[in-house]
Parts: structure tokens; sequence; C-alpha cells
């Protein structure tokens, strides 16, 4: 390779008239840049094609952006609440239709999981939400459904499908149910202690409690 | 998928169900099937957002579920699927022109929720249509199920995929997902109802509330519990029949530019009569006789049959192949040949495009090298009599851009520069699929910058281009 590029001029490979260059032609200049970003174009593009039918598509397409950002499926972020709460939001929100999809239709997972004893504490603070959380209206629905039913005493092919579900969910059957019941159940039993005074477990009486609080007492005794 | 279709794909499911939807829709796009946990894992939304997300996806049919071992159940996005969101107005507007008003709605709605029932879609459309008629008149709910039925002959929608009820269902637990089997006999089969109702007329307070949004709760649609007939059958729009529906247009609007009238109309009449008898990715039509077109064309065309006869003959000699003949019996068989005519037409559009980007005189080099498959450099500028350093650089702008691609010939088996071939040559399929990916990234821009005029041309040239994407699938290896 060192002794080729010491003899003389630079010989190419290849024929260089095969390329379409002359020998002992100049050849162009070697580009040290990127291309511009917007090069020139000798030839401009075409005007876009407009007609009747383009207007039309064109109006229905602007129709369908703003039908389609006020249907249930629309599913906006949930801004962090402020650090107050503003009069005027109460009547800025937008109500939509709620959407309850036909549960027959999809995997068993998908059906919101009955948050039982959260439920009650959090449907007050959500209340000033934005109402079209899809979770605790399926819920409530479902719920007065199943009171009815039950109440009536017929059991509908949803209806066991339902209460198996459910039953499912209580099981210690699938690795889903299981976090979820094991999640389910610690956080009860926090609910239910939070909700009394006098908190139950929090240590046991030992033989020798007596004993011991009179040697760490901190109140004297007269 | 690539990158720029996978951009417009984010773009279009921001635009249409939000951020949230956005994410999973886009993470399921790029890593294919996942179960729910991981994608929660992975996209770091909450369990229930992701729950919504996926139940808005699958309900508009961009996302499908499988029950995979282990009772694990698996989510994919059809990112194709997503893509056709550009072409809704399009959609909607066809029906428009082939069924009125009516079917327009019909199809729009459809559209907008994915899936729904007759009786849904019959109520709505009935309602909203009363609501742009005069007053005192309302819309009759059989008329609007007069033309669901006639769409549904048509093939225009078609039903959902049916929940498949499993016959133990008493024993052992039921499956973690519902199994759905497409019934081809049903597909387009209308259940018996009796639809009897009209239009209701939106009460005036209710349009004040809809257009400022205040404090008032709309109408709760789901008033009345009880089941409908049809409960548990949803129907959808079938968009390859769409899709076949532009290809014939597009194929009748050429044989017109090509030729005349008359001709179009023969053309016409032949694909309507192979409409149901020939699926969508048959390479050509069932072989019609001359007679057979000869009885169903349109009744205002008083040609002769010889007259009909020359046409055809014509139709099939000419280079270009759309109508070939296939035998002699009944006056002539004649077919229609779609491989070839998308070909033509997709060769065609990188002609033009060609022509529009670079110059006449590319365009004609352009045509030369297509015409003779393969050319060296040499007689690319005799045959074009076009000066060589013109040639040349013609040449090089066309293969930087992609249109043209070298072939390398070697003369030793040593492949030295000195000692090959290299001769240009067009791969049509390649070219015309740089093209469509072109297409997507000139829409992505146009709808990220949110000018609407641009993004609908931009999809023009989509349309274009897929008819050569769809004559390029079929013909992939």
């Amino acid at each position: 390779m060192a002794g080729n590029k010491g003899r003389g001029r630079a010989a190419y490979t290849f024929n260089i008239e095969a390329v379409g260059f002359g020998r002992g032609e100049k050849l162009p200049d070697v580009v040290l840049k990127p291309p511009p970003l917007f090069p020139d174009t000798d030839y401009k593009p075409v005007p876009l094609k407009t007609g009747e039918s383009e207007d039309y598509m064109l109006a229905l397409k602007q129709e369908l952006r703003e039908t389609m950002k006020r249907k249930p499926y629309f599913i906006e972020k949930s801004e962090e609440k402020p650090d107050i709460e503003r009069y005027s939001k109460k009547y800025m929100q937008v109500y939509k239709e709620e959407w309850i999809p036909d549960w027959r239709r999809l995997p068993r997972e998908m059906m919101p999981r009955k948050k039982c004893r959260k439920g009650p504490k959090l449907k007050n603070a959500k209340g000033t939400d934005k109402g079209s959380s899809l979770i605790n209206t399926a819920d409530i629905l479902k719920k007065i459904e199943e009171l009815e039913k039950r109440g009536e005493g017929e059991k509908s092919d949803e209806e066991n499908e339902e209460t198996e579900g459910s039953k499912e969910k209580n099981k210690d059957g699938d690795d889903d149910n299981d976090d979820d019941n094991a999640e389910q159940e610690d956080y009860d039993e926090e609910e239910q202690e939070e909700e009394n005074d006098y908190i139950n477990s929090y240590f046991e009486d030992g033989d020798d409690f007596g004993a011991d609080s009179d040697d760490n007492m901190d109140e004297a005794t007269y | 998928m690539t990158q720029a279709e996978i951009k417009l794909c984010s773009l279009l499911l921001q635009e249409h169900f939000g951020e949230i939807v956005e994410k999973i829709g886009v993470h399921l796009i790029k890593t294919g099937s996942q179960p729910l946990r991981v994608i929660v894992h992975d996209t770091g939304t909450s369990l229930d957002q992701v729950k919504k997300a996926l139940c808005v996806l699958i309900q508009h049919n961009l996302v499908i579920y499988q029950v995979h071992k282990r009772g694990v159940v698996e989510y994919e996005a059809q990112c194709s699927r997503v893509l056709r969101m550009l072409r809704f107005p399009r959609y909607i507007y066809t029906t428009k022109a082939l069924y009125g008003d009516t079917g327009e709605l019909i199809v729009e709605e459809l559209l907008l929720n994915g899936k729904m029932t007759m009786s849904a879609v019959v109520k709505k459309v009935a309602d909203r249509l009363t609501d742009t008629m005069e007053d005192g008149k309302t819309m009759d709910y059989a008329e609007v199920s007069n033309t669901f039925v006639q769409l549904a002959d048509t093939r225009f929608v078609q039903r959902c995929p049916m929940v498949h009820a499993p016959e133990n269902s008493d024993t052992g637990p039921p499956p973690p997902a519902p199994s759905l089997v497409v019934n081809e006999k049903d597909m387009y089969l209308v259940p018996k109802l009796s639809l009897i109702g009209k239009g209701k007329r939106r009460r005036s307070s209710d349009e004040d509330a809809a257009d400022e949004p205040k404090a008032k709760k709309p109408k709760r649609t789901t008033d009345n519990k009880e089941p409908t007939p049809d409960d548990g059958i949803y129907w959808q729009t079938n968009l390859d029949r769409f899709h076949q529906h532009f290809r014939d247009q597009a194929i009748v609007n050429a044989v017109a530019n090509r030729m005349d009238q008359t001709s179009s109309e023969i053309v016409r009449a032949m694909l309507r009569m192979s409409e149901v008898t020939t699926s969508s990715d048959a390479p050509f039509t069932q072989p019609l006789s001359s007679n057979e077109i000869f009885r169903s064309l349109p009744v205002g065309y008083n040609i002769s049959k010889q007259v009909l006869d020359q046409y055809l003959t014509l139709l099939a000699d000419d280079p270009l192949e759309f109508v070939g003949k296939s035998g002699d019996s009944g006056g002539g068989m004649y077919v229609i040949n779609f491989h070839k005519a998308l070909a033509s037409l997709a060769t065609a559009t990188l002609e033009s495009v060609i022509q529009e980007r670079f110059g006449s005189r590319c365009a004609r080099i352009f045509r030369l090298v297509l015409q003779k498959k393969h050319l060296e450099q040499k007689q690319v500028e005799d045959f074009a009599m076009i000066p060589a350093k013109e040639a040349k650089d013609m040449l090089y702008k066309m293969l930087s851009e992609n249109f043209i691609s070298l072939q390398e010939i070697p003369k030793t088996p040593d492949h030295a520069p000195s000692r090959t071939f290299y001769l240009y040559t067009v791969n049509v399929l390649s070219a015309a699929r740089m093209l469509l990916h072109r297409c997507y990234k000139a829409s992505t821009r146009k709808v990220s910058e949110g000018r609407s005029h641009h993004c609908i041309c931009a999809s023009y040239r989509c349309r274009g281009s897929t008819v050569a994407r769809n004559r390029g699938d079929d013909h992939s290896p």
C-alpha cells in the first residue's frame, strides 16, 4: 500500500472512462460539508388538487377532528390538581357521554377490579374531578344490576359469568389475582385499622406486661 | 414498520384518542405482542389507564388479543389499520356519492365508533338526519334500515367476529378471554329486526349545552336497560371493499384517459359484474363473455353488439394489457388483469413524479431505462440523444434518490471494478415502496404542522402509491 502511493500520480483501480470522466479532465471539487437543509429546486411542486370533492373532504376532516375530541373514546390526560380549586372550573367541565364496553367481547382482565372499601372514601374526592372515569361508574352500574337481578331471583348468562368472574377474583387462582388480592387484603386491613380509634393488633399484651411497665413508667405514682 | 410510519401512527392516535391511548398504541406497535403486565411496566402508566386505553383500541379494531399458553392474554397492534385513519374522509365521501346522506352518516358512525349494533346505528343516524331536516319532519327508521341493508348487500359493512360460546361453560373456570369466531356465511347477513320509530329531534336546550359546555349532564344514551333483539351482533366497516372500489375507480379513470368514455363504461360494467365473484386480491377477474357484457351495459348506452366487440378487441390489444382475452366462446371471453393494471398505474405514477421533480429530459431517460431494462452509461447517452455530461448528471441525481439502481455484472471472479459492467436498471417494486415511504413522511410533517389541507392531499399521494403497494405486496416473495 505504501509503495504504490509514492509512485507519481494517483492511479484509479477502475477504468475512469466507464464512469464518464475523460482522462486528465478536471474532476469536480470534493464537497466538505453536508448538503444544504433546504436545497434550491429547479422544478417547483405541482399545485395541490382542488375541487368540490376535495373541499368536502377537507371540511369533513376538520369536523371529524372536532367530533373525536368530544367522544368518550378520547381519554384526556388527568391533570394534577391545582393547589386551589377554582370555582369556575366546575362550570367549564365538558360532560361527555359515558361509554361502557361490551365486557363479553373483551378479556376478563380488562374488567375493572372492584375496590371494596377504598371506594366510598375516594368517591367524595373524585366528585370534583372530571366525571368521565370508567371504573367507578362501571362499578356502580354493575352493582346495581347485580342487586336488581339478585332481588328478582333470575340469573342470566351474563350474570353467571360475572359472578364466576368475581368468584375467580376472590380465589387464589391466577397469578394476577394473587397479587391483587394480597394487595387488597393488606390494604383492607389497614383501612379497618384506620377507621377505628383503637388499633386492635398493635401489640399484644404479654404475660409480663404489668411487671415491665412498672419499671419504665414515666409518670410517678403518688 | 418504518420509523416514518410509526411517527405517523403516533400522530394519528394522539389526534383521535389523546395522549394516553397514543402512548400505549405506539408502544404496542414498536414492540409487538405483549401481555398486560408488561405493557403497564414498560410504559409506566397506571393499570386502569392501560386497561381503558386497550378497551378503546380494541373497540376500534386497532388492537387484537390472543390467548397464549398458561392463560396469558397478549395484545397486538395493527399498524396498517391505524394508518387507514388517514382515509376516513375519503370513505365517507365515497359512501355519500353512492348511497346519499343516509349512507354517509351510517359509515361515519361506524368509523367513529369502531363497532356498533345495527339498532344503535339506525337510531343514531335517524336522530342526526332528523336534526338536519325541516321542522316537523322526522326520519323514519325503516328508510335508514333499508340503506343499511343495501350497504351490507354490497359488502361495504360487515359483521364483526362473534363471541364463541363454549358448550361446557359450566365445568371448569371460564377462559381468560372470549374466542372470536368468524362465520363466513353470515358475514353480511342482516338480522331480521323490526325497527319501528322515527328520529328524535334534539331539544333546543340541549343544543345550547352542546355549544357552550355548561354544567348540564346530557341525556344518557343507555336509558333502557333491556337488551335489543340484535344484542351481540356488531357491525364494522369493510375497508377492503372500499379499497377495491378505489382500485376499480382508478382503473376506469385510467381507461377513460387513455381511450374514451365508452370504453371506460364497458370496463366499469365488467368490474361491476365481477364485484362479488372475485376476491379482493385476485390477479384477474372471472372470464366474462361478450354477450354477458352486452346485456349488463347501462341502459343509456345504445351501442350495437359489433361496436362492443370492436371496443373489446381494442382494449385487449392495448399494450397496457388492462383487459385480456382468455377464450373465444360466447363471443369472446375477456378478463380484467388487476395486477398488470396496477403495475402500469404504479409505473405511470413513478414517471410523473420523476418528470415533476427532475424535468422532462430525466423522465425520458427514466422511461428509456424502464423500457430496455438494463443499460450501460454509454448506451443511455446514445439512445436518449442527450449529451454525455448532462446524461451523467441526471443519472446520478436519480441514482442518489434511489429511483434508479445499479446492477453489477463482473467479468472476472475477483470483481475488479475496471473489469465489471455497471448497468442502470429500474426496480419498480422498490421504487414504488420508497415513494410510499416518502408519502408517509410528508403526511407526518403536514399532520404535525396541523395544516389539514396538505394532510389530505398527502394522503392522496399515499393512496396513489398504495395502489403500487398493493400490487407490490402481491408479488413479494
